[in-house]
């Protein structure tokens, strides 16, 4: 039981299908047809622009369309009393592997960009369900860490019920898996192959990158006679491999990075600079507090345990304060689960932020919202209780930044998809039984 | 033959530290905490109270306005803050383990045999290991160290504190307690069947424990025969020599050659030596399983030989509750943040402390955890959120594991005469945001240092 932690935040090992790109194309979720909803007399936390008391927030087409002191709406809409609960913006998971079945690493090869995770999406899980009950409402599905440049997540919404195309977060900007340290190290190094070192690590991404390069270089100057004219220039052979690393340097996809140590984080960031690509967050981090100037300097976010450590060498060093040192310093920090159990209560991992190091109601909510919505891409849309952005709202039993607080009702996009009275699994969508 | 009664063990120990105490405590004052909000658990709530530490023992406490503060005393204001008893994890590997993933450092099983019962934690702990100042911290000063739950009699469990200068300070009570895990999880030889042997089903396990505890019973008997012989020679031996004395006799002396041999004692087996406090039903078995049919077969295989016992887990066996209750013993439950089964609703476990506490079963909380046993509190405060009533959360971490445990005269409540494990808290001890301020065990002020804190002041000034 107690190594169970190790297990599923680490690895499972498998084959993903080729398919680039599909992870991007956008689905339009049908709407519900009750699209209009007042909820009322609650505490909003904003997660941007502070507390409102009795508050209400208007609901029109799966949009937040008024949120304030006083909101007006039609007749019409299904009234909520939130009468002494909490409203927060949906919890959004930045780091999960929950639905993938054991299709987590392709590791068969330390490059594996080509790798598409919703080949693998398994949208019937349950663990989407748990994590719902828990008030995450949009996830992040990565590859996991056993390649140095593994494969392309998908971005879930948790409409446990709907059909798997509606689950998928449309127009979600694409992101990649990178690693580094122990796991790459440790996976290629039990089958005697390279890499088995940081120095092997760092080298097979360098590699890769560089024949990313000549690749993109022969698609140049082919594209160029082409264009001239030159009936002789025959197209350079399609690569998906080459073509996903491709897109790394074209600054198309968003770089997700799992890397613990100081050391490495500062070589990732020279890494990228020196190929012109983009990080967008580190992951785990925990080492992050000893070079957060760096990584705000970098603009790098980061994606960590509120308090997990010791459970590998690279871990030796993580501190509770962690996240909220390097939010001091600038980084954006994000609360993330890497596990089917955290997911289920991240409110409670973000809470851990406020005695640790200080930090605010709304700064430790933003770690499970709006923070965790800019390290995937979709801030504008989701992560706080603002006009205009997705309704993907919790309403909380208890004060959610503790351990008492529990999500009494999860809507997305303006649906309630899960409600804690009613009986059995406490889905209106779910037509599954128990 | 070995053995180790706890109680005596204890109170051994409890002997030597007061010894210690009372010689050291010629220049220490009496500490006060002042003002604060007592939580004593065993007679409610006292606000702004006062609570008085000497000689390692809380020797006062009461309203403020009830309790006489001594001149001498060093008087701490915690006006304000929170009081509690220093909070009790009732399954640990504290001490077995350092970095999970080192190999080297690990020490959590012995997956030669599932009969293990003569593995000891106390020959593994490490007194000075990193976590157990991480891990009181957040108000932890006592601890059940268990083995891992892969064989189904991996050893047995100590009960630490979590300061102290050496092993010896900390082990409290060796040999407490044995786990006796029957959860599906202890069945390692399956794969392939060209590859498998016994015991590779839940039946073998079942009648390889069965054949342990026969053997034992027999060891047990040859001991009891072996014994009785002795003594019997002894007897007769103590007659010859008075007969001797009396009247000088040889020729008497080659003819009771054979009775006066002494008896030869069976050869010691410690894997049978160790099960002998448990079929005698003299220490507690820990009964680990996790759904209701191994919940029931445990149970079986305890009752079968007369095992004193209490349960672990029983994470999955919500359809027979009331069963559990009928059994009239208490129930180390969860972890709680374990994921339900598939076809069960989503708070299956969460809730379950709350649905044994209504049906009158006495619970205890546990981290199963080394790294993070410091969030032991956090678990209690979750099961409230899912009816678990608060007080019954806060006994489940405090007084409950020490009357599970038999140390309740000594620890798990604020009480005059006890132990002085005390923490004082900014709030609620099972709320995250409440942060630990002072951790006193044995009376002894805990300075509040870690690997932790240091690495943080080392790259973070404030």
């Amino acid at each position: 039981m107690f190594l169970r932690f190790l297990l599923s935040r680490e690895h499972a090992a498998t084959i993903g299908l080729v398919v680039l790109a599909a992870c991007a194309r956008a689905q339009d979720t049908p709407q519900a047809p009750h699209n209009e909803v007042l909820i009322r007399n609650a505490m909003i936390m904003t997660a941007t622009h502070g507390n409102i008391a009795e508050g209400s927030v208007y609901i029109k087409n799966g949009k937040i369309a008024a949120v304030g002191k006083d909101v007006s709406a039609p007749a019409s809409a299904t009234v909520i009393d939130a009468g002494g609960k909490y409203l927060t913006p949906g919890i959004i998971d930045s780091h999960s592997h929950i639905a993938l079945d054991d299709d987590v690493n392709e590791a068969t090869n330390p490059v594996t960009p080509h790798m598409m995770m919703i080949d693998a999406f398994d949208y019937q899980d349950k663990a989407i369900y748990h994590g719902l009950a828990g008030g995450v409402t949009t996830s992040l599905l990565l590859h996991g860490s056993a390649n140095m440049i593994g494969g392309q997540a998908i971005v879930i919404k948790h409409k446990y019920g709907a059909t798997r195309d509606a689950m998928l977060f449309p127009g979600a900007p694409r992101s990649i898996k990178f690693a580094s340290g122990e796991n790459p190290k440790r996976v290629y190094g039990s089958k005697d192959q390279l890499p088995s070192t940081r120095m092997g690590n760092f080298e097979v991404q360098r590699e890769a990158l560089v024949q990313a390069q000549d690749y993109m270089r022969e698609w140049d100057a082919y594209n160029a006679r082409a264009k001239n004219g030159d009936k002789d220039a025959t197209p350079p052979k399609r690569d998906l491999k080459m073509e996903a690393l491709a897109d790394v340097l074209r600054g198309k996809l968003l770089v997700q990075i799992h890397c613990y140590r100081a050391d490495e984080m500062l070589t990732e960031i020279a890494m990228a600079k020196e190929f012109g690509y983009k990080l967008r967050a580190f992951h785990h981090a925990l080492e992050a507090y000893k070079v957060a100037d760096q990584l705000a300097a970098a603009g790098v976010g980061i994606a960590t345990f509120a308090d997990w450590w010791g459970y590998k060498q690279e871990a030796w060093d993580a501190i509770p304060w962690n996240a909220v040192i390097a939010m001091r310093k600038g980084v954006k920090v994000a609360s993330k689960s890497d596990s089917e159990d955290f997911a289920r209560c991240l409110n409670q991992e973000a809470a851990k932020t406020i005695p640790y190091g200080g930090a605010t109601e709304q700064e430790a909510l933003q770690m499970i919202t709006l923070n965790a919505a800019w390290i995937i891409g979709v801030e504008d849309r989701v992560g706080s209780i603002d006009v205009g952005k997705d309704a993907d709202l919790v309403i909380w039993d208890g004060y959610p930044l503790s351990s008492y607080g529990v999500p009494n009702k999860v809507f997305i996009d303006g649906d309630v998809y899960f409600d804690r009275s009613l009986p059995g699994f406490g889905m209106p969508h779910y037509k599954g039984g128990m | 033959m070995r053995r180790h009664d706890c109680c005596s063990r204890l109170l051994r120990f409890v002997l030597a530290a007061l010894c210690l105490c009372v010689s050291v405590s010629a220049q220490e004052k009496p500490v006060v905490l002042r003002g604060g909000k007592l939580l004593t658990v065993s007679h409610g709530t006292i606000e702004n109270g006062v609570l008085i530490i000497e000689n390692g023992k809380i020797a006062a406490m009461g309203a403020a306005s009830s309790v006489k503060i001594p001149k001498d005393a060093s008087v701490i204001d915690v006006s304000g803050m929170t009081v509690y008893p220093g909070l009790i994890d009732s399954e640990t590997q504290l001490g077995l383990t350092e970095i999970q993933a080192e190999e080297m450092t690990n020490d959590f099983i012995e997956p030669s045999d599932e009969i293990m019962p003569h593995m000891h934690v106390y020959d593994a702990f490490h007194a000075e290991s990193d976590l157990i100042p991480v891990t009181r911290y957040n108000g932890i000063t006592n601890a059940i160290v268990a083995p891992g739950s892969r064989d189904t009699l991996p050893g047995q469990d100590s009960l630490v504190q979590l300061a102290g200068k050496t092993q010896e300070d900390l082990l409290l009570v060796r040999d407490i307690a044995m786990p006796l895990n029957f959860s599906g999880e202890q069945r390692r030889n399956q794969g392939g069947f060209e590859h498998r042997k016994f015991p590779s089903t839940r039946m073998g396990l079942a009648a390889q424990l069965r054949q342990a505890f026969l053997d034992a019973q027999d060891y047990g008997q040859k001991w009891t025969d072996y014994e009785k012989k002795k003594a019997d020679y002894e007897k007769s031996k103590g007659a010859a020599n008075t007969d001797a004395s009396s009247k000088p006799d040889d020729k008497d002396k080659d003819k009771d050659k054979d009775k006066k041999q002494p008896p030869m004692p069976p050869k010691r087996d410690l894997k049978l030596e160790a099960l002998l406090p448990y079929l005698q039903g003299k220490k507690l078995v820990v009964l680990g399983a996790e759904e209701a049919n191994d919940l029931q077969t445990a149970v079986g295989l305890a009752r079968e030989f007369n095992l004193k016992f209490v349960l672990n887990h029983i994470s999955y066996s919500q359809s027979v509750l009331d069963y559990v209750a009928s059994l009239h013993v208490p129930v180390i439950v969860g972890p709680i943040y374990e994921d339900p089964k598939p076809d069960q609703r989503y708070d299956a476990v969460y809730s379950l402390p709350a649905q044994l506490d209504k049906r009158g079963v006495k619970i205890a909380f546990a981290s199963y955890d080394a790294h993070n046993a410091r969030n032991l509190p956090y678990q209690a405060g979750f099961a409230t959120a899912f009816g678990l009533p608060y007080e019954q959360a806060l006994k489940a971490i405090t007084i409950n594991a020490a009357e599970i445990w038999g140390v309740a005269d000594q620890l798990g409540s604020l009480d005059v005469g006890k132990t002085a494990n005390v923490v004082v808290a900014t709030g609620d001890p099972l709320d995250m945001k409440s942060d630990v301020k002072h951790v006193f065990i044995e009376g002894k002020e805990i300075p509040m240092k870690d690997r932790q804190l240091e690495l943080r002041d080392r790259y973070w000034s404030q």
